[in-house]
């Protein structure tokens, strides 16, 4: 656990020294509060006390933003050759692995956290679904984390950061958008596997304010298998080199 | 208890293999060092070396073999060894970004050192390894000098029993590779340390035994005294005469009985290098023949054979 703690803080404090964080949390607030409040079907327009129109900004901004943030996740101790400097301390795939997940998990969580402000302010304006607002953020979390492991699964591929922010984004594209657009003109099997495959169903079904267990076993096991991947990759590059 | 037990730490390799590709990188090793050595790892570049270091440090998995330290298998317990082992890589990887107090401190707390212990350990480190003066700047604006300085550093920093360096002078200057010498040294009085090197006044000045290996397989293990010893066993003398024609003179020499071998240094100057057969020496002979001939000995120096010729004549076949 503490070596998890440890690479995390690394991995934050360099976030923040690289201005990266700075920027990200920036952005995110600047997009998601302009369409929220202020351009299109903002809140105002639509005359309902939801933040429908922030998670959707938000489920599509995350899903560029997250790449960018582990594009150099694994890449970057690869390329420098200190995965060797950390992998000969008592250090195990798995506490690397997790350490780089959860600093950028708190990171976008940084950023979602002062969004809370536009659930307050919406208390003034009516009655608030309040459960629908917060399996949203809680949708919007577990869609991150998931996006997260793919992102480092990614990462561990090679040692180019770009290929790692296009792989990302390439695998990414298929459950974000691709499986939803198929699979809802597909029928049958095929469509309902595609749409079980499809982020969009389990996030919307989460911001709705339904709790299904199926959207949390969808979540994790997306998660459980980018992170064993990337534990796979990362070993086997070490057995063969 | 464990700490008291492993404190003993031999670390030895059995019939270590590695393979990449078709190619063996490391065939066949078995090697032991007690606990309390300095060995010296030599070899020409791509020799195995590197892998060897790597599978002792629990980077890699070897094919076939195993490695022990302290009892402890780097198969079943590389959290074990770990802990007790510094390793600082060929190519010094750190982190360019991160200031030298924050990333020492970063080791630090991997390593678990008690936290009221981290500053006294850091400015230990600081001090040890002569990083005073540069300590808040940023590794990336460091020399190569210092940054190895550093990455000593950080595998110092847990105090560990056994140190391994992989090339720790590679692009150093002459002034830089005497102190990191002279520092290893230091630490080699109370640590095991296993230093790979392909120059050899190093390992000859730094280490108690050495190891030469080729093709992934142990030539050579010894201390230095014992392979000069070894090599000694000809007698090469450089040899100037005058007082006739050369090639005269050559004929002469090669019909002496414990000459092996005549050959030429300088033509003009007349002067040849004569090799006696193995435990037997030609200086007697060499004068008799001078004074029957009528010619004279202007210079007569036995060749000592150097570390360096027996690591050539190992390694280039």
């Amino acid at each position: 656990m503490n070596q998890i703690i440890q690479i995390a803080k690394r991995e934050l404090s360099e976030f923040f020294d690289s201005l990266m964080g700075y920027v990200l949390i920036i952005m995110f607030l600047g997009f998601s509060g302009f369409f929220t409040w202020i351009y299109g079907d903002d809140i105002f327009f639509i005359g309902e006390a939801n933040l429908n129109m922030f998670f959707k900004v938000a489920y599509w901004s995350l899903f560029f933003f997250i790449p960018s943030l582990t594009m150099r996740s694994l890449t970057g101790e690869l390329r420098n050759g200190t995965l060797e400097l950390l992998l000969t301390k008592p250090i195990s795939y798995w506490e690397l692995i997790l350490g780089k997940f959860f600093s950028t998990f708190i990171l976008i969580s940084m950023a979602l956290a002062p969004s809370l402000i536009y659930y307050v302010s919406l208390w003034g304006i009516g009655s608030v679904d309040h459960a629908a607002i917060i399996l949203g953020y809680l949708g919007l979390l577990l869609m991150s984390m998931s996006y997260i492991a793919i992102g480092i699964f990614c990462s561990s591929l090679s040692d180019s950061p770009i290929i790692a922010l296009l792989s990302t984004l390439f695998i990414g594209i298929f459950f974000h958008q691709i499986f939803e657009t198929v699979g809802s003109t597909s029928l049958g099997l095929t469509g309902s596997i595609l749409s079980f495959l499809s982020m969009f169903t389990h996030f919307d079904s989460i911001s709705r304010g339904i709790f299904d267990f199926q959207d949390i076993i969808y979540f994790c096991s997306l998660i459980l298998f980018g992170l064993y991947a990337s534990k796979v990759i990362l070993l086997s590059r070490n057995l063969n080199a | 208890m464990l700490k008291s037990l492993i404190h003993f730490m031999d670390i030895v390799v059995e019939h270590l293999t590695k393979r990449y590709g078709p190619q063996k990188a490391v065939d066949n090793v078995s090697f032991r060092v007690k606990a309390g050595e300095v060995l010296g790892f030599l070899g020409p570049n791509g020799a195995g070396k590197t892998t060897t270091m790597k599978a002792i440090s629990c980077f890699i998995m070897p094919d076939e073999g195993d490695v022990r330290v302290g009892g402890y298998s780097i198969r079943e317990h590389p959290e074990i060894i770990k802990k007790h082992i510094g390793y600082l890589p060929e190519h010094n990887p750190l982190y360019p970004d991160m200031n030298i107090i924050d990333f020492l401190e970063f080791i630090a707390k991997i390593h678990q050192i008690p936290k009221h212990l981290i500053q006294e350990r850091l400015l230990d480190m600081v001090k040890v390894c002569g990083l005073e003066g540069e300590k808040h700047k940023l590794i990336r604006e460091l020399s190569k000098g210092y940054q190895q300085r550093v990455g000593l550093a950080q595998a110092l920093i847990h105090d560990p029993d056994i140190l391994i360096l992989d090339e720790p002078t590679t692009g150093l200057d002459p002034n830089q590779i005497i102190e990191i010498r002279e520092l290893i040294k230091r630490i080699g009085r109370e640590k095991t340390v296993i230093l790979s090197s392909h120059i050899l006044a190093e390992v000859e000045a730094t280490c108690d035994r050495i190891l030469i290996i080729n093709n992934g397989r142990i030539v050579v293990d010894g201390t230095a005294a014992e392979l000069q010893k070894q090599a000694q066993g000809h007698e090469i003398l450089k040899l100037g005469v005058a007082g006739g024609d050369i090639s005269e003179i050559f004929e002469k020499l090669m019909e002496i009985e414990t000459v092996e071998n005549v050959d030429f240094i300088d033509f003009e100057n007349q002067q040849l290098e004569v090799q006696s057969y193995p435990e037997a020496s030609s200086i007697k002979a060499i004068f008799d023949t001078c004074v029957a001939n009528g010619y004279y000995i202007t210079e007569l120096t036995p060749i000592e054979t150097k570390l360096e010729d027996i690591f050539r004549e190992l390694t280039t076949h």
